[in-house]
């Protein structure tokens, strides 16, 4: 989703640097294998492709994750189920008190989105430090947060807006939260049958705070850490707080107990020093081109230390 | 595996209906570069980094490295060859490359040029950082960018038919 630059570290680690060695002067990660190409016009008939052809298919919406992974062969599926043609699957709409998001729709239609940028800023604020333009027209809520990719930064952001993932398949519709969905690295909840159709999202209230802050070495980079905050303040205090982290465990993180540390504080200077001792606590980082395990915990409490600031100044109350 | 089937993909490409049958798997940016003989798209990198290949798929920038020539079946595309005003002469963004000395060696030339044009139909009026950063998905090795800026500058105060106003540096 993200460009290249998490699946190059994670192959670089998994493979060594033969991986990206050209061979016969020309590089290997060209040319994606051959499969068969499928265009469905509904869910039901995707999900009925999916389930006839079972591990040997894969769903591709943005691809800007997937295409690089079958470049490298790393990824080699006979059948690509496109869930471009699906019209079901764009849209972004509010029905009491809850802003739904179907699964394709793109950065760039996040970042446009004047619904969005009323109800639920943070997702513009996150979606525009997510690779560069190019990649953000293409790009999809749906792949970015179902894919399993921990460099990817809407997981963690859904995790902190306590998100609901409807999950299509053969059987009809379920739910899951965010914060169940992610299992490990690539690993999630959702089934091969299953196409994850639209995100569902409990409309914060009207004069919340809100940060999604990331360290990163470049524009478009996968983040060394990053947080998202958001929360609500009343007379002076924190009501409530929601934290969540990006690429500093196997999955995104919900740093419940760092949350828990934050509300009904004042956030002074002891409360941010037991919030972000909580939630580097609970960090598992890889040691990587990003920095080693101890720094990248140290700058997800920068982070979150950070974004709790930018927060709780834009908060009303 | 049994025999991939080639599929049909049409689209319209600089103003030109095109019909070809490919393999599913054929990239866009190879599509372009050896059906079409569209070669002013260039590959870098191929990984989505450095945006050589950028070309407008309906209105939008796309790395055509990263996208499937079936993907863009149906759609109006732009590329460089594309650029030029109606009778042969330069656009406004290639001019300003010009005026501006906004290219040295010419690799990343195509893709900031197909990258400047949808900026500047969305962003009539970009701001010194808004050209930065929409072009924060190309990579240029020779210029330092600041020549770029002022290139896309050039075209944005002639397309609103201002006066090019260089900055002091």
């Amino acid at each position: 989703m993200e460009g290249f630059e998490r699946d190059e570290t994670f192959l670089h680690r998994a493979f060594g640097p033969e991986i990206f060695r050209a061979e016969g002067g020309r590089s290997k990660d060209v040319i994606p294998g051959e499969f068969t190409y499928h265009r469905p016009a509904s869910v039901a008939e995707a999900v009925a492709i999916l389930a006839s052809h079972g591990d040997e298919a894969r769903p591709l919406s943005g691809g800007h994750s997937l295409i690089p992974m079958m470049k490298l062969r790393m990824a080699a599926p006979e059948h690509l189920v496109d869930l471009g043609g699906i019209a079901d699957l764009k849209g972004i709409d509010e029905d009491g008190g809850t802003i739904t998001i179907r699964a394709m729709t793109t950065q760039h239609e996040l970042i446009a989105s004047d619904l969005l940028a009323g109800k639920l800023p943070i997702i513009r604020e996150t979606s525009l430090l997510i690779a560069d333009p190019q990649i953000r027209y293409v790009g999809t809520l749906g792949g970015n947060v179902a894919n399993g990719d921990p460099g990817n930064d809407m997981p963690a952001l859904m995790q902190c807006l306590n998100a609901t993932y409807v999950l299509t398949g053969p059987d009809g519709e379920r739910d899951v939260a965010a914060r169940d969905f992610y299992e490990a690295a690539y690993f999630t909840a959702l089934a091969p049958e299953e196409i994850l159709t639209a995100v569902k999202i409990p409309v914060p209230p009207a004069g919340h705070g809100f940060a999604y802050e990331k360290l990163k070495r470049k524009v478009g980079d996968y983040a060394t850490a990053a947080a998202a905050v958001v929360l609500t303040k009343s007379g002076g205090t924190v009501a409530t707080c929601s934290i969540a982290l990006t690429n500093v465990a196997d999955t995104p993180l919900f740093a419940a107990d760092a949350s828990d540390i934050v509300a009904g504080s004042t956030l002074d200077d002891d409360t941010i020093k037991l919030a972000v001792a909580a939630a580097e606590a609970i960090t598992e980082p890889a040691s990587d081109g990003r920095g080693p395990a101890e720094y990248r915990t140290k700058m997800a409490g920068i982070m979150v230390r950070r974004a709790l600031a930018r927060a709780s100044e834009r908060a009303n109350g | 595996m049994s025999e991939i089937e080639q599929v049909p993909v049409s689209m319209t490409v600089n103003g030109k209906k095109v019909q070809r049958f490919v393999e599913p798997r054929t990239l866009l940016i190879h599509f372009l570069r050896e059906e079409l003989n569209l070669t002013g798209p260039h590959i870098g990198c191929e990984t989505s980094h450095c945006g050589a290949c950028t070309v407008e798929v309906d209105g939008m920038s796309v790395k055509s490295c990263t996208l499937f020539a079936v993907q863009a079946n149906g759609a109006e595309l732009t590329t460089i060859e594309g650029m030029a005003n109606a009778d042969g002469t330069l656009s406004a963004l290639q001019e300003g490359f010009r005026q501006m000395h906004g290219l040295q060696c010419g690799f990343c030339t195509p893709g900031m040029i197909l990258r400047a044009h949808t900026l500047l139909k969305e962003t009539p009026n970009p701001t010194e950082e808004e050209i930065r950063m929409g072009i924060s998905g190309n990579l240029c090795r020779c210029t330092g960018y600041q020549n770029i800026v002022k290139a896309i500058q050039y075209a944005a105060a002639k397309l609103n038919g201002t006066d090019f106003q260089e900055a002091a540096e």
